[in-house]
């Protein structure tokens, strides 16, 4: 799809991360981390407080720098990619999605298209097309002209993720994007996601705290723990209570529903 | 108009430039002529209408100003409508910088003055007149708004230098940089005032603002600040509405944030040095008229740059035609007072109809 992707590999990662260290001013949050995500795969990032599951978020979107390593999208380097390119190839889901002046629902989702249009362009046929279809996705059609002011906070949220679904980009990060939404619009929203890491071959990387809701969804789980990685690997294989408890260090059950064939996790007091 | 008002609203989602939007910017714009017009035939000195018309359409049709005393035409072109022009211009210049500042440091309390370039150019003012070389005449122009922009650039340099003190621009850091460089600069205006109890009226006077006894000079020296300020922020309107989604989100959308904010808060900072440097400080235009643009039109950068670029004209324009006449004397009000008379129960209007609208408490 992209030329200078498609030239270096016959199946590019989306994502490569190879000896990643960063950190904020001298202390160091992540220390020398690896892992490349194929395209088309469904990730989740656990892991407990403090492991570096931000700050992994904030350096894959570019907002602070690499102290070493390299981390590469779709094939380029992310210091050689532009920042409208970048966000051309990777949108990010914030956990709080704070906006100053009352902008419309469908005015934010318009925003997302940001990086497709150059100076002085009017939306066209294709940005409406795909703000319709971001607000059709997660359902904020009817939130429509509403000012984001004037809307609870899980509608936020779900404005939010449409506008970078507006973005169009072959990935998509969350970062904790779903914690302020009722059960069951998380659930929606990660269906959706769902629906379009099948369809539409969308790279999805899920940091997330809900380690059910990440069971629920993600094929593949990389836990983090004081920056480093614990584990990772396909969801069947690393959602073991062995791996859990030296995560978190606590106790765990680790319950296969029966039918779904997924897994459930208890953590015991 | 509201209806107008309305329907841009509604149509704005649309790619194309809507009938209804193109009729509200050509209402804005004959608005403005006609408050012009208007504002031109004002004054102690009586001038009929009929010698106005004819003077307005003589650049045309050359031949119609034949006649008209020469006081007459004097005193409509070369006082009346210099001042107009600079009152519109200096309005412009204020609620432009406004809507950019508050755009940029997220702050709906921020105006043209945040970063210290009020009291930079009433400092440099202060010296001037302190110096006695205030009106010390320079190709048209006396000293006195030069030495004010000069001021106003000491200042906005200090605020920078305070405010990237680790190469990057924080706004919070900016902000207190202004403030620290305003109270300083404030401290030394006191005690020039108390240095020397003769120039104290002439300072407070400046300091007040007042576009009395202004000229076409001051107006050409505002409008090369204006036009260049005015056609980078013009470049920025879709990069402003990101900026207000913060740094990150913005950063992540494709925008370099600190380039942007530089260029932004450049192109305020002196398109406002410029304004201050020949009216001195008039307040309330660049604090309400980005808010009263925003309710009436929303807050999309690319309708409201330009729609609080007319209005803060037409609000000086017209505030400053009400000081200078409504006082049988002769008289002035100082114009800083009339537009906060005017535009104070339109904003509280605008303000309670749009709650009820927004269902907002």
């Amino acid at each position: 799809m992209l030329p200078s992707s498609a030239a270096k590999t016959a199946a590019p990662a989306a994502l490569s991360v190879s000896a990643l260290r960063c950190g904020y001013g001298e202390k160091e949050v992540l220390k020398g981390i690896s892992f490349s995500v194929a395209s088309g795969e469904f990730v989740g990032i656990l892991g407990p407080n403090g492991a570096g599951k931000s700050t992994l978020v904030q350096a894959l979107s570019g907002i602070i720098d690499a102290s070493r390593g390299s981390i590469e999208i779709m094939g380029g380097s992310i210091e050689g990619l532009s920042l409208k390119e970048r966000a051309r190839r990777l949108a990010v889901i914030v956990q709080d999605g704070d906006i100053r002046f009352p902008f419309s629902c469908r005015e934010i989702v318009e925003m997302g298209r940001y990086p497709h249009q150059r100076r002085w362009q009017m939306d066209s046929a294709g940005d409406l097309e795909a703000v319709e279809k971001a607000l059709a996705l997660t359902d904020t059609a009817s939130l429509g002209e509403r000012p984001i002011s004037a809307v609870s906070g899980g509608e936020r949220q779900r404005v939010f993720m449409a506008k970078s679904l507006a973005q169009e980009t072959p990935i998509l990060l969350l970062d904790e994007a779903t914690s302020a939404m009722d059960i069951h619009r998380k659930l929606g929203i990660f269906k959706v996601l769902e629906q379009q890491n099948r369809e539409e071959n969308l790279t999805v990387l899920a940091v997330l705290h809900d380690i059910n809701l990440a069971a629920l969804f993600c094929r593949r789980m990389v836990f983090l723990k004081d920056g480093c990685i614990e584990a990772d690997g396909p969801s069947d294989e690393v959602l073991t209570a062995e791996v859990l408890e030296r995560v978190y260090e606590n106790r765990v059950i680790v319950q296969e529903i029966e039918n779904l064939h997924k897994k459930q996790v208890i953590f015991l007091p | 108009m509201n209806q107008t008002v309305m329907d841009t609203r509604r149509g704005r989602s649309h790619p194309a430039v809507s009938l209804p939007r193109l009729l509200f910017w050509v209402g804005f714009v004959l608005t403005i002529i006609l408050a012009a017009f208007i504002s031109s035939g004002l004054g102690t000195f009586k001038t009929p209408y009929q010698s106005i018309i004819r003077l307005w359409l003589a650049p045309v049709f050359p031949g119609l100003s034949t006649g008209i005393d020469d006081t007459v035409q004097y005193i409509v072109i070369h006082v009346r409508l210099a001042r107009i022009c600079l009152a519109f211009l200096v309005g412009s210049a204020l609620a432009l910088a406004g809507t950019v500042y508050q755009g940029v440091l997220l702050n709906p309390l921020a105006d043209p003055f945040t970063l210290g370039i009020s009291t930079g150019a009433a400092f440099g003012a202060s010296v001037a007149i302190l110096l006695g070389v205030g009106s010390v005449q320079f190709l048209g122009v006396s000293a006195l708004p030069a030495a004010a922009f000069a001021g106003a650039l000491l200042a906005l340099y200090l605020v920078y230098l305070l405010g990237s003190a680790d190469g990057r621009i924080h706004i919070v850091t900016l902000v207190l940089a202004g403030i620290i460089v305003s109270t300083f600069l404030s401290a030394m205006i006191n005690l020039m005032k108390s240095l020397n109890e003769e120039s104290v009226s002439t300072i407070v006077f400046w300091i007040m603002g007042s576009l009395s006894g202004k000229s076409w000079a001051h107006v050409f020296l505002v409008l090369p600040y204006l036009i260049v300020g005015a056609a980078a922020i013009f470049c920025f309107t879709r990069e402003l509405d990101l900026l207000s989604l913060g740094d990150i989100q913005a950063q992540q959308l494709g925008v370099n944030v600190p380039r942007v904010r530089f260029w932004l808060l450049l192109a305020a900072s002196l398109i406002t040095a410029s304004a201050v440097a020949v009216s001195g400080i008039i307040g309330f235009v660049g604090l309400v008229i980005p808010h009263l643009v925003r309710l009436a039109l929303g807050p999309r950068h690319t309708m409201l740059i330009p729609a609080s670029l007319l209005a803060g004209g037409l609000l000086v324009l017209v505030s400053d035609s009400i000081a200078r006449s409504i006082l049988p004397g002769g008289e002035e009000i100082p114009v800083g007072v009339v537009t906060a008379i005017i535009g104070g129960p339109f904003f509280c209007y605008l303000l309670l109809r749009r709650k009820q609208q927004l269902r907002l408490h």
